[in-house]
């Protein structure tokens, strides 16, 4: 296996966990010495540097959340003086002020390292063409790629978004092996492959796909990789934390994250306590060595889980699995967080009915009810009464082994329920509380 | 013995437990012109099927499928009852004595006698019992 930080990918955990200790006590006294903002926080969250004495005193720290971005639209909690500043990005906001993050050389040093790590663990390096087409410019996905393939020594095809009878001409011409850009539009490009007579698999060198910035499937990366002849890996990251940083190993097992450059936790989103290995919950994000734009504890609102053990691939830094929602469309249920995304992926596992579904709450008394209507699938269709409830009773247990709470099944007829372009509303919630 | 004489194709139709659901595949099947000859509900809590014997099943699925209605075809056996007591006990215990398990049966009442419907887990062994046995089998063609 080819790494390209092995002293540190390899790293044995008790290690890291000494490093992290070293540099999140660094980042709080720079913090506490240097930024009014952090300064303030830790003073009316009753936090002094000297509390962090082991690792686990992280949970002493505030959370910092995506509105204190915005508040202090453009930089007025960066951390570096604008002569130190190299690089801005900006993201759009869907509601009100955009955010700006702004970047030191050490920045985007870091950044850049995190993905020549990411992508070499995908099994890309030198010799090999890496079509870069994600959106160059504001957005961190174009540009963060782009040097951190160029670091491995890879040629990089700066494709941007667009055009896709073009992005197909460059892939076939410039012998392109690896492309980087969000599943849609990966599919997108092999619609109009298929249009124009071009066999991705057979016409193209192209043998991997990073792929992020979206939300996505495994049963997507199973349909990409199969059709198109190639792996397909997830990549993570949000401009807050820098932009794209982790993906996934060739184990395609979890996203492996630094722990030099990130500090994760998996928190309940409702208590803020720390939930235990393997569990879903909301992703904090300690990036360790920011300059310009420092983010402690930050919650990110997405919803995953952590792996701890040791990978096949001999990186001993911790992998978190696909993400399976954000905490916007989280539902307490007896006091049981259930996520949309959950229900989905379960379905998805039941072949007797579809992927879609509706779930309805209510409250009958002082409990809680939720409903879930599946659609029935034609093949599964018998007339035996029998044989239908078994399968109402089937996906009942599935989703109670899930989601640790009983819920109420229907079965509809396919084609039933609604579909829904964009985002899906799935839920509707009539308690009244 | 051609058992498949006897193997009559019976529509079944799942239905969510709706208002206006049971009374849109009546419609539609009269829309088309097909004749509805037997007709049952089984009902559970939240949904049903819907199974019927039709005159033309083929342009009844058809319809109902073009409608977004799940259905299927499933054979089941038509026994013509003896106008006397203890004429469904003496079908079952012929049944039973053979193995055969009846999974759902329902009646209707034909022109000349009650007409019982089976659905039995062995189409064949059941057909030939049955007549065997003395028993009164309605072929396909009398219900086409
Ligand atoms: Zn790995």
């Amino acid at each position: 296996m080819i790494t390209w930080d092995p002293n540190m990918e390899m790293m044995p955990e008790a290690e890291l966990k000494k490093m992290q200790f070293k540099l999140l006590k660094m980042l709080v006294y720079r913090l506490y010495s240097f930024s009014n903002f952090y300064h303030e926080r830790m003073d009316a969250h009753g936090v002094h540097p000297d509390d962090i004495t082991r690792l686990e005193d992280v949970v002493k720290l505030p959370f910092m959340v995506k509105s204190d971005l915005r508040d202090n639209y453009p930089d007025k909690i960066f951390t570096a003086t604008p002569e130190e500043l190299v690089r801005y990005h900006v993201s759009s906001g869907t509601t009100g002020k955009p955010t700006v993050v702004g970047y030191t050389k050490n920045d985007l040093d870091n950044w850049t390292e995190s993905l020549a790590r990411a992508l070499t663990s995908c099994g890309v390096g030198r010799g090999d063409v890496v079509q870069v087409a994600y959106g160059y410019g504001l957005f961190t996905g174009g540009l963060g790629l782009h040097y951190g393939a160029e670091r491995i020594g890879a040629t990089v095809v700066p494709a941007s978004v667009g055009n896709t009878e073009r992005q197909l001409e460059l892939m076939q011409d410039l012998r392109v092996t690896a492309i980087c850009c969000t599943p849609s539009y990966l599919a997108h490009i092999g619609e109009t492959a298929k249009k124009l007579g071009i066999s991705i698999k057979n016409d193209t060198r192209l043998r991997t796909a990073i792929l992020g910035a979206e939300p996505w499937s495994d049963q997507m990366r199973q349909r990409i990789e199969e059709e198109m002849g190639i792996k397909a890996y997830n990549i993570y990251g949000t401009s807050e934390l820098s932009g794209p940083m982790f993906t996934e190993c060739k184990e395609q097992d979890g996203i492996h994250m630094w722990s030099d450059l990130a500090f994760v936790e998996i928190i309940d989103p409702e208590t803020s306590q720390p939930v235990p290995d393997g569990e879903d919950g909301e992703m904090v994000v300690t990036i360790l060595q920011k300059e310009a734009l420092p983010i402690i504890r930050y919650r990110t609102g997405d919803i995953t889980s952590m792996n701890v053990s040791p990978c096949p691939c001999g990186r001993t830094h911790p992998r978190i699995a696909r993400l399976s929602g954000r905490v916007d469309d989280m539902l307490i249920i007896r006091g049981i967080n259930v996520f949309p995304s959950q229900v989905e992926h379960t379905l998805l596992s039941i072949p007797e009915v579809s992927g879609y579904f509706m779930i309805e709450v209510d409250r009958i008394g002082a409990l809680d009810n939720m409903l879930v209507k599946v659609e029935l699938n034609p093949e599964a269709f018998s007339d035996k009464i029998n044989d239908i409830l078994d399968i109402r009773r089937k996906v009942g247990h599935t989703l109670k082994n899930m989601l640790n709470v009983s819920v109420d099944v229907e079965i509809s007829e396919p084609g039933s329920l609604p579909r829904f372009e964009g985002k899906a509303k799935r839920v509707i919630d009539r308690r009244v509380l | 013995m051609d058992v498949t004489k006897y193997t009559i194709k019976q529509i079944s139709v799942f239905s969510e437990n709706k208002p206006g659901r049971l009374a849109a595949i009546a419609g539609a099947l009269e829309d088309e012109g097909i004749n509805i000859l037997a007709f049952s509900i089984a009902e559970a809590n939240g949904f049903g099927v819907v199974r019927a014997l039709v005159d033309r099943p083929d342009a009844a699925y058809k319809k109902l499928n073009a409608m977004g209605f799940m259905v299927s075809f499933t054979d089941v056996i038509a026994v013509k009852m003896r106008d006397v007591p203890g004429g469904l006990f003496e079908m079952a215990r012929i049944l039973s004595e053979a193995e055969i398990n009846i999974e759902y049966s329902y009646a209707y009442s034909g022109r000349e006698a009650a007409v019982l419907i089976l659905r039995v887990d062995r189409v064949d062994a059941a057909v030939e019992k049955i007549l065997a046995r003395g028993g009164t089998l309605l072929s396909a063609d009398e219900f086409s």
